[in-house]
């Protein structure tokens, strides 16, 4: 191959993450330009400035706050879909219960019902971790419930042929034929849960990023406000990459075969 | 002998989910003898699924009974193997562990003696060298073979395939009857092949039945009289387009030509 090729397949793959980068600048130049106050939008250069006035003690407790009750609130999440999810799977009368009561449950605007659950369970992780699972847990039901239910009748026909007994259906065929569903559900969770973290940290919080995003704001910090929403971005993106890179890495298979190298 | 199948006046009729029955078979009777390649001829949608869920044991009719050795059957037997349509294999093991897959999910563990076997049909089957490609970088023809393999390994006295080569192309297709046959030779059971080819039907069976409509019944068979091994060259044989052509005009003109009576040895059932 030509390095001429190469160098051409090098740049497509980079492409996106330059037009992203090239966004920076332009921001720079419009702010400064048009003398955009920093209340209102601050250029890139006065945020890395106030992201750098913060010590990192404290960016780290910040994020260790919203990070903790984020991967915990999701792990929690994903250990009540597995069993509602299987429950729905195996019996027609759950799935018309337990659906109706799941959809109420995600059509209720948890911001509303935060302070509720606060009221409930104290100050401490206990409530975040709840407003956390609660906004997590629907996709992944219905993602698990979803991969499951398309499980091929013919594998199930197989199974029950030699009677191998329901558990198996579900831990051997079932289960694993929803995977790419799965990992579909945990990526939108996943960034869900960043999201309940720190709706939970705007009700009743002493740190954490959403904690620090609310606190700046208040005191008109408004460049700080924004480093603190770009920290929030970049994590969500990591967690995000880090879902794609185990699915990639441990479940090739349930990827397109062009994703896969 | 005895037969190691019998269905007697088999009917089966579902329920749907508003109360109404829908019958699907009704008084189907006939026997597969051991080791006889038996096919069964119909246009879809003439209950040839219901009858191989029946078969299998996944499905107990409603009507008369289906029987194993002489006594009937209330479940799925260790004696059926069953090739579906479609290849049917997991996508997230390879090959092999797809072939091995009905010990492991049977049994919980796969001891040597399986793995042996399973090299064995492997390799009978052309496809040691992808026993370790994941399914999906295999041709359709080459996952139907999987499919079979899988099939094969619990080494079922009983054959049930629905429409295995349906979905492959006309070349595949016919390929893999001749591979079949030599499988079936070198392991013979007793097969039950649901087809809705009509020459593939008379290129492979001992003995074709022919299904009608609505509700599905065996209404006539007929008993194919050709040399074994059968090769590319029993196509050519005359008497293999007789049997096509009488298979043909008893399924559309069913009873009521007397031309295609005379000439036909379909026995109506």
């Amino acid at each position: 191959m030509s390095s001429f090729s190469l160098n051409r397949k090098r740049l497509k793959q980079l492409l996106p993450t330059l037009t992203l980068i090239s966004i920076v600048p332009a921001w720079e130049v419009l702010c400064r330009l048009f003398e955009v106050p920093d209340y209102l939008l601050p250029s890139p250069s006065r945020i890395a400035e106030a992201f750098m006035e913060v010590d990192a003690s404290r960016w780290f407790n910040h994020l260790w706050a919203t990070l903790r009750v984020a991967v915990l609130g999701f792990g929690l999440s994903m250990l009540i879909s597995f069993p509602l999810a299987i429950a729905m799977v195996c019996s027609r009368y759950m799935t018309r219960t337990l659906y109706p009561l799941l959809v109420i449950i995600q059509s209720t605007p948890v911001v509303a019902i935060a302070p509720l659950i606060i009221v409930m369970f104290g100050t401490g992780d206990a409530p975040r971790l709840t407003i956390t699972c609660l906004l997590t847990f629907f996709p992944l039901v219905v993602a698990m419930t979803t991969g499951m239910m398309e499980t091929p009748s013919e594998l199930i026909e197989l199974s029950r042929s030699l009677k191998a007994g329901r558990h198996k259906e579900i831990m051997q065929i079932r289960l694993p034929y929803a995977t790419p569903h799965i990992f579909s559900g945990m990526k939108v969770a996943i960034t869900l849960a960043i999201i309940g973290a720190v709706v939970a940290e705007f009700v009743a919080a002493e740190e954490g990023l959403g904690y620090f995003i609310q606190f700046s704001t208040s005191y008109f910090k408004v460049p700080q406000a924004f480093s603190a929403l770009i920290f929030l971005s970049a994590v969500s993106l990591i967690m995000f990459k880090l879902i794609q890179w185990s699915q990639k890495r441990f479940f090739a298979w349930s990827l397109p075969k062009e994703q896969r190298k | 002998m005895k037969p190691y199948v019998t269905l007697t006046g088999v009917g089966h009729t579902y329920i749907t989910d508003e109360g109404k029955p829908v019958p699907a078979l009704q008084n189907v009777n006939f026997h597969i003898n051991k080791h006889e390649f038996v096919a069964v001829v119909g246009p879809s949608g003439c209950g040839k699924s219901t009858l191989l869920r029946l078969l299998s044991g996944l499905l107990i009719p409603t009507e008369g009974t289906v029987a194993m050795f002489g006594s009937p059957i209330d479940g799925p037997r260790e004696e059926t193997g069953i090739v579906f349509q479609k290849p049917t294999l997991l996508p997230w093991l390879n090959i092999r562990d797809n072939v091995l897959f009905p010990i492991r999910h049977k049994y919980g563990n796969v001891t040597t003696e399986y793995r042996q076997r399973a090299d064995e049909l492997l390799s009978m089957a052309g496809l040691s060298d992808f026993a370790t490609r994941m399914p999906d970088e295999l041709s359709g023809g080459m996952q139907q073979r999987a499919g079979i393999v899988r099939a094969l390994l619990l080494d079922p006295e009983i054959l049930i395939m629905d429409e295995p080569f349906s979905a492959l192309d006309a070349l595949t297709r016919e390929e893999m009857g001749f591979d079949l046959l030599k499988i079936w030779h070198e392991r013979p059971k007793a097969v039950l092949f649901i087809t809705h080819s009509i020459s593939e039907a008379v290129l492979l069976a001992d003995r074709v039945l022919i299904m009608s409509e609505r509700p599905g019944t065996i209404s006539g068979e007929l008993v194919i009289d050709l040399p074994r091994p059968r090769s590319p060259e029993t196509i050519r044989d005359a008497r293999f387009n007789t049997y096509t052509d009488t298979i043909r005009q008893y399924i559309y003109h069913p009873r009521t030509d007397s031309k295609a009576k005379e000439s036909s040895k379909v026995v109506n059932l």
